[in-house]
This record gives C-alpha cells, structure tokens and sequence, in this order.
C-alpha cells in the first residue's frame, strides 16, 4: 500500500508540472501571436503608453520572450512555479487584487454548491442505478435507461436555463403569491437565482442542476455495473452459503459494483467544478465559476488563469486521492 | 456537456444478458469474423428503429448545415426591428426574434457553426487521438510512457475550464479556434481507447503469427491491429460529435465562443433567455434544435456499441 | 459441530432421517432466451445415500452444472426456471419449501464447490471474512470466534500458515490454495451433502491429484455424500462409487463405476471411453466421438445422441427418446441398442 501511494505521488508531480506548463505555453503562445492582451482591457480607447507600460509590467506581461512567436518562455515559467509553489501567490487582477484573496470571498459559495450538487447526484443516482440494476429489462429499469439518456443529451446550460425561468420564475412566482408559504421557500429555495439573504436555500435548486448530467451518469455506470456482478460467481456462492438476499446484495454485491461509482464521483468533483462555471453564471452564483467568466468576459485572462491554475491543482489532488481511494477498496490493485 | 469522458464511457447500457447455457457457434478465422460482425451490424442497425429515428435527425440536421437553401429562402439578417420577438405565423414558423430577424431562417443557419466545429474537431482527434493511442499501445516502452504522461496532462485539465482559458487569451474567437480547443482538450480520451484496445489485439495469435512470417510492424499495426480498433473508436466518434455540438452552444452561451452576428443555437439561446416567460417559443425552438442533436448522436452511438459488440446479442 | 441450527431444522415439515440425503427426480430447467428455449434439463433422476459419491458426467453445456445450481436453489431466474420435478432432502422437497427455509439448507446440509475458486470468491473480501461470515450469519457467533474457526477451518484443508493467511485476500493465493479455501467454506457448517462443480478443472494434473484426495479423506472422516460433477473420466474412476452420463440434458446412462467401466451400454459413453489415451493402446489412432454436441435450443428429435452415433437407426430418429432400459438390476441405459453397444465389447 505504501509503495503505491509514493509510486502514485511520483506520478503527481511530473503531472502538476505538465499541466502547469501547458497552461503557460498556451497562455504565452497566445500573446506572442495577438499581442499584448493588456490592450483589450481598455477597449476602443488607445492608452497612455506609460499607463500601458505600467499594467503590462504589474501582470507580468513585460517579458521580451513574450514578443518572440513560439518560444516557450522556460523563465517565465519557473517564476510562476516558483510563485504558485513558494509564496502561494496566483497573480493579481487589474485592481491590483491578489487572486487568491478572490478565489477566497467566492469559494465558500462555490463549496456549497458542489455539496449540494455531489450529495444529490450520490445519493439519487447510486438510488436510481441500484433499482434499475437489481430488475433488468423491467419497467424502472428502462424509465432510468432513457431518463439518464435525456439528461446527458441536455446541455446544462440549456437545463440551467430552462428550470431558472421554469422553477425559480414561474413556479416560484405562484408560491409567492401564496401567503400561507415560508419566505424560505417561495423567496429563498424558488429564486430565480442566488439570494444572499438565503446563502443555502437559494443553491439548492442551482447545485442540482449542477449535479443532474453527473447524476444520470451515476446512475447508468450503478446499473451497468451492479448488473454484470449480480451475475458473477462470487456472488453465486454468496447464495451458495445460505445467506440472506439482503447480505448477498448488500454486501458481496454492492460493495463490488460502488467502486467504479465512487472512482466515478471522486473524479466528478473536478468536472462539477467546472460546470460550476455554467451554473453559477445561470444563477448568478458570486463563486469561482462566475468569477472565471466575468473576468473571461471583460478579457482579464490573468485572472482566468490564475483560478484555473488553483482550480486544476484542486482537480489532480482529487484524482490522486481516487486512485488511493481506489486501492483501498479494492485490494487486488494495491498489491499489483 | 461539462464532462465529455464520463459521458462517453458511463452511456453504455448493458441489456440484460441472457446466458443460456447455448453452446458457442464454432469459431471461424478474424477476417470472415469482422466481416460479418460489420454485416451483422448493419443489418441490426437498419432494424433498430431508435437508431433510424436518430440517423433521420442528424441527416435532416447535416442538411441544414450543409445547404441551408433547401430549407428556407429568407434571409436572416434580413431584420428589422419592428417586428421584433412576433410570434410564430405561416409565413414565419418560429416568428422573430429580439431584432426582428426571421427567427426559423436563424435556425436553419445556426446549425452549420455547431456541425461544422464538430466535425472539424471529431475528424482531428480521431487521426492524431488515434495515431498516438496507436503508436502508444504497440510499441510501449518509452513511447508509451511518454505520449501516456501527455495524455495525463490534458487530461488534468477539466474540459470547460480549459476551453474558457484557451479561448480567452487567444481571443480570436471563431470556428477554427473553437474547434481548435475543442480537439486539443479532448484527444487524450481516443487514444486512450485505441491505446487499451491495440495492447488488446496485440497479443492475438494471428498478430503473433504475421510477425512470425516476417511482415512489417506498419503492415501489422495497419491489417491487423487497426480494424480491431475500429469499433470502439467509431461508437466514440459518434457520441463525441454531439458532445462538440453541446460544448460549442455551451462556450457560445458563456460568452467565450462564437460571437453575434454569427447565427448560432448557442447564440440564440444566450440572447433570448430573459424573455422566457413572455415568448417562451424564443428559447424552445433553439433549445429543441440542440437538445435533439445530440440526443440523437447519443443514441446513434449507443445503438452502434450495442451493434458492435457481440457480447450485448 | 454446533446443533443449535440442526434443531431448527429438524422441524422441516416432512423430514425423515431415515430418507436419503439426496434424491432428484424427473428435474426440468429451461432457459428463456431471446433466442428461443434452451432446454437445459430434461427429466434428470437419480439418489445419493449417505456416504456415497456419484459422479454426473459429460460435456459442457449438457446440463450438469445447470443440475447442481437447481439442487442448490442459486439458478439465475430469469432467465433459469426449474419446470418440472423435485429435488428431495431426507424425504422434504426443497422445490416447495420457502425461501427463508431453503436458504437454511444451503451450506448448512448441502453446500458446494464451484470450479474456478479466483472468481468463486469475492474479491474485495479477506478469506477469513468469507469464511468467518458462515459462523457469524448461521451460528451468531462474534467476529472473533467466527475468525478463529476460519483458521481452524483453513488448518483443515492443510493450508500452511493459517493464522496469517487468515487476512490475505483471494488473489494472493495460489489456484490449489484457493481450492482448498473453497473446500474449506464448503465444509464450515458440517453439510450431508457436498456437490462439487469440476473441483479441478482449473488446476494442474498434480494440483488435481492433491484437491481429490483431500475432498477424499474429508469425505470419509465426515461421512459426507458428494455429488462429483466433471466431464474427466479420469478422475471419475479413481473417487466415485455411482455414475450418471448426462447428454443434451438427460441422464443416458446410469450405473456402479466399475460396470461402466467394463461395458459401457450407451454409445455416447463408450465414445467417451474410447477418447480417453491409453498407455497400452499406444501407437494405435484415438477415436474421438464425432460433430458437436446439440445446441439445447433444438434437440435433435429421437434420441438426442442420434446425428453422432455409428448406431443409430430409423427408430432413433423417431420421438419418443429411448426409456431408460434396465441393463441389470442396479444399472440403467437410455439405448434401444444397449445390448449391441455393450456386446460390442
């Protein structure tokens, strides 16, 4: 177990760099062929070229190998290694606020959400697969089989939309106009979007949205794989040794079918993040996906970038604690 | 579409195996096997009348892209601002929208961005996905292991948070870029799949046997491990071309992909949304069109995995 | 061994301790599959006294393992569904009895070995949980008990070093080791009746020679009766006292193992026979039985034996299938030629 785990983390750090790297080349390769993307941030109006000077030095855009197409700009890297690493620093926006002091007033907002939106997507979809898995071919298997389809052809922005104005307006409208309702529900749960008077009712609708495409997702990997083991051997001779129908699936079943489900939803929590970008901006969510796409909005790509530099170190820490999680579920990959 | 690797692997919905205890039909040699599991195939696939229905879908919906003409005479920046958000009549199916445009000839146009991206980007990731997954598999060793901590890197890299940053600092946002992103984020999943199904075949017999008869390691990668490869990758292909149609309306509506007076799904999903409660007709019609899609490829692809593999007869 | 559960049984309505520990008569188990009715069994009979070993013989997919699911009471239904027959413990038909009873005989009167150990056991799980969960959901015993009767157990079946192979996971054992678990959850609870599913099919020939002799010993210090099930006459010669042949789902022939062995009496088994290499036939070519046995979708009318037997005539092709003839007194064939195939000799 333990040479696993080192095995695993030596793995991580080459990964973490990489991705860091890819980042960054992209980012310089951008600049190189468009220029300074300082510019933009004033819009139609040219400069003061020492104003531009300033704010060019500030977000670290001076460097002359910004100016040279192609080159990977190895110097600007290790500085931003060395940053992120050292002194924890993710680059400041244009008000000449430090990233991480951004990421900090949204992310209890973000975390929220994506409680809201895991739980929801564990615990119905894990629900939905098990039912459907444990009656093949019946009715409620097939409801699940095509819901789920339904649910993954829909965009989630589409799907945020349409239950933003469905629920959160329309349905919601109704509930307020009827009096004997608690404010908590009318105005806080059925809002069209994020009330800070309501810092928890107001995500509930919003993070199952979040969760709905990961949960269709769920649920069909809960059934496909509770079906192939409800037929294997093992669980044969769980019969076999007269135990009850409950152990033989509560346990020699279930315990083998949950983890590629729980592999599955640790992975998850790096694409619901990013969905977090969709959905807070539908709901109008101040989190960290709202935050990327306003400053994507307004071309502070310094920004961007340093929340998703966060936002993937976030990511690989997760996977690498799936693939711990893994071995411990599953013994025969730890003695591999 | 905020995971496209989850959505592509999770949709296989297995039927309910029925394992009499039938004896196996004999086996006969690799060739006439593929042979006929592509007939086989096709036979099914003809008979399945959700894969129909679905094909019929994406045929009607590639017409649009390809010769919008056929399908509506008007001109869509034809507008004109007093006519704006009519509701549907004869003449104008899906009436106008907010700058009196017709809206049903935006429709008809707002297909071609979304399918051309997703072609562009679905073509791309299978030749280079594919190449390297190839070269990965069979020759391992250094080879793997560097293009596998490749794969990792991108794959690190949640697909919408990559694809926002891309294209914020490229700033050229057009259907080249998008498409662009669309391939540089999303390569690593086929060859993943063509890595695992080439070490798969690679100690087959008959791949044993042609390099005991001196053939080439391209002529072997070419005739004998490639066609193995072929199924999975198609099955993937299908579902991922409408994954790009999503993701494209997804970007489009968050700002960073394409840019009015572009005509796009995404677009006009993105422009209309606040006027839901009103015309809601404004935000279904384009909702409709998308949603439909890539339900449609979805479906295509499961139908051919279920075709494809015989384990699911 | 604890009787606490043994009382509670008793009380099955209609038990007889005098009746044999096993007897199945006229099974039917069909496959409802998209393809059509595969009927696996199709009328099996026979009994096991106590301390008896029957062997039930043939290939794959004629329906012996199908057999020894439907006496466990662990066919997959759908698409399995057992048709016609019973199967009788001491005189009780477990086909009638309730789930939360049935399930009070398995393990506890009649257990079972499967073939292929690595995936018979659950893989997530400790040998000494898989076995220790016997004591612990049948005797209510604590984990600590049940866990130091799994090593106990895991003594028994000549594990070396049991008190720490207690926590080791199945794939950590080796295919003979595995084995000799699986014998051991088999025998936790002190069961009458052990059916053993091609117990060594999976190892090698002197793994085979050592799993048989311990299922050997085991069974003449309990005074178990073994349902031997395998296609290996080899190994049916050495251990079994009783044969049954099985084809396309039927017994078609039945008798002690020596007679079988001097005169078989049906084609098929003389084929069988005939196949296996012998040392002072050397040189000579072996004869194999020839095509493929039927798919059990589309028995062949007649007997079902008919298209591969240098036999069969008009009559043969015809329904009904031969009646199990009386070949002596403790003997039966399903042959209308059994005097020829046996004279034959």
């Amino acid at each position: 177990m333990g040479r696993y785990v080192i095995r695993r983390l030596l793995q991580f750090i080459p990964t973490v760099l990489g991705t860091m790297f890819l980042l960054h080349y992209m980012t310089s390769l951008a600049i190189q062929f468009s220029g300074n993307p300082v510019r933009a941030l004033f819009g139609d109006r040219t400069p003061p070229p020492a104003l531009l000077e300033a704010v060019t030095e500030r977000l670290g855009y001076a460097d002359p190998c910004l100016d040279q197409r192609g080159n990977p700009c190895f110097g600007l890297f290790f500085d931003r290694v060395a940053d992120v690493f050292l002194r924890f620093d993710f680059g400041i926006n244009l008000r000449q606020r430090e990233v991480t002091e951004l990421v900090a007033d949204a992310i209890p907002f973000t975390l929220k959400l994506l409680v809201i939106a895991m739980v929801f997507e564990a615990v119905v979809g894990i629900a939905a697969g098990v039912w459907a898995g444990l009656r093949g071919g019946s009715f409620a298997d097939n409801l699940v089989k095509i819901s789920t389809v339904f649910v993954i052809s829909v965009p989630i922005f589409v799907l945020g939309v349409v239950v933003r104005e469905f629920v959160g307006v329309k349905f919601g409208n109704v509930l307020r106009d009827q009096a004997w309702i608690p404010e908590v529900i009318s105005n806080g749960m059925f809002s069209p979007g994020f009330k800070p008077d309501y810092p928890f009712a107001s995500l509930i609708i919003p993070g199952m949205v979040l969760g709905a495409v990961s949960l269709a997702t769920t649920a069909r990997l809960t059934r496909t794989s509770i079906m192939e083991n409800i037929r294997a051997d093992y669980v044969r001779t769980a019969r076999a040794k007269g135990l009850a129908n409950k152990r033989v699936i509560g346990v020699h079943t279930l315990r083998n079918s949950l983890i590629p489900v729980i592999t599955f939803l640790g992975v998850d929590i790096g694409a619901a993040m990013a969905g977090a970008v969709v959905t807070e901006t539908i709901f109008n969510v101040p989190g960290i996906g709202r935050l990327v796409t306003l400053s994507a909005r307004t071309g502070e790509s310094s920004v961007v970038i340093g929340v998703v530099t966060m936002l993937v170190l976030v990511v690989l820490v997760a996977n690498l604690l799936v693939d711990i999680l893994y071995a411990v579920l599953d013994p025969r990959i730890r003695y591999e | 579409m905020s995971d496209l690797t989850s959505a592509g692997t999770a949709i296989g919905g297995a039927p309910v195996g029925a394992e009499g205890p039938v004896p196996d039909a004999p086996a006969t040699g690799g060739k006439e096997r593929s042979a006929s599991l592509w007939a086989d195939a096709r036979r099914q696939l003809v008979r399945d009348p959700v894969f129909m229905l679905a094909f019929v879908y994406v045929l009607v919906v590639g017409s649009m892209a390809a010769f919008p003409t056929l399908w509506t005479s008007q001109d869509p920046r034809n507008c004109s601002t007093d006519r704006s958000r009519l509701a549907p009549s004869g003449d104008h199916p899906f009436g106008f929208n907010i700058l009196g445009c017709d809206y049903y000839s935006h429709a008809i146009y707002g297909a071609r961005p979304s399918i051309v991206i997703a072609i562009m980007a679905t073509g791309a990731i299978v030749v280079v996905g594919g190449a390297l997954g190839l070269l990965a598999g069979y020759y391992g060793g250094w080879v793997d292991t560097i293009i596998s901590r490749l794969m990792d890197i991108f794959f690190s890299l949640p697909f919408l948070l990559g694809a926002i940053v891309f294209l914020t600092v490229i700033k050229r946002q057009n259907i080249l870029t998008i498409a662009l992103v669309l391939f540089l984020l999303s390569w690593p999943t086929i060859a993943r799949i063509i890595r695992g199904s080439v070490i798969s075949s690679k100690d087959l017999d008959y791949v044993h046997a042609a390099k005991a008869v001196g053939a080439s390691n391209g002529r072997i990668m070419w005739r004998h491990i490639l066609p193995n490869a072929i199924a999975p990758m198609l099955v993937y292909a299908t579902i991922v071309l409408g994954a790009f149609v999503a993701a494209e309306a997804t970007l489009t509506f968050l700002g960073v992909g394409l840019q009015p007076p572009e005509e796009s799904w995404g677009i006009m999903i993105s422009d209309h949304q606040v006027y839901f409660l009103e015309d809601p007709w404004l935000l279904l019609f384009p909702c409709g069109l998308l949603v439909g899609t890539v339900l449609s490829f979805i479906l295509m692809g499961d139908a051919l995995r279920d075709a494809l593999d015989p384990k699911f007869r | 061994m604890s009787t606490d559960v043994n009382v509670k049984l008793d009380a099955l309505p209609g038990l007889d301790p005098n009746a044999m520990p096993l007897q199945v008569k006229d099974l039917h188990v069909e496959f409802r599959t998209r393809n059509g009715i595969a009927h696996a069994v199709n009328g099996v009979s026979f009994d096991l006294r106590p301390g008896e070993t029957r062997a039930i013989l043939g290939e794959s997919g004629c329906g012996k393992s199908v057999t020894a699911q439907a006496i466990m009471g662990i066919l997959d239904s759908p698409p399995g569904f057992i048709t016609g027959g019973e199967i009788l413990y001491r005189g009780v038909d477990l086909l009638k009895l309730p789930e939360a009873q049935r399930r009070k005989v398995r393990a506890n009167r009649i257990a079972m070995i499967f073939q292929d150990a690595l995936s018979a056991l659950n893989p997530v799980f400790t040998v000494g949980f898989q076995l220790g969960e016997l004591f612990r959901k049948h005797r209510g015993m604590s984990r600590k008990d049940g866990k130091a009767r799994a090593v106990e157990l895991l003594d028994l079946v000549k594990i070396p070093a049991a008190k720490q192979r207690v926590n080791d996971y199945p794939h950590q054992f080796s295919g003979g080791m595995r084995q000799r678990v699986m014998i051991a959850m088999a025998l936790a609870l002190d069961p009458e009746v052990l059916i053993a599913d091609e117990p060594t099919t999976a190892l090698d020939v002197t793994v085979q020679a050592q799993i048989m002799s311990l299922l050997a010993e085991l069974q003449r210090e309990r005074n178990m009766s073994l349902v031997l099930i395998t296609h290996d006459m080899g190994v049916v010669a050495d251990v079994a006292d009783r044969i049954s042949v099985m084809y396309a789902g039927r017994v078609i022939e039945e008798a002690p193992v020596d007679d079988i062995y001097a005169s078989p009496a049906h084609p098929y088994t003389k084929g069988l026979l005939e196949s296996i290499p012998r040392l002072d036939l050397k040189g000579q070519e072996l004869s194999a039985i020839k095509g493929l046995p039927p798919a059990l979708t589309n028995i062949p009318k007649g007997c079902a034996f008919n298209p591969r037997c240098r036999y069969a005539q008009d009559v043969c092709r015809q329904d009904p299938a031969p009646p199990l003839y009386q070949v002596s007194p403790v003997r039966t064939a399903a042959c209308h030629f059994w005097k020829e195939v046996k004279g034959d000799v």
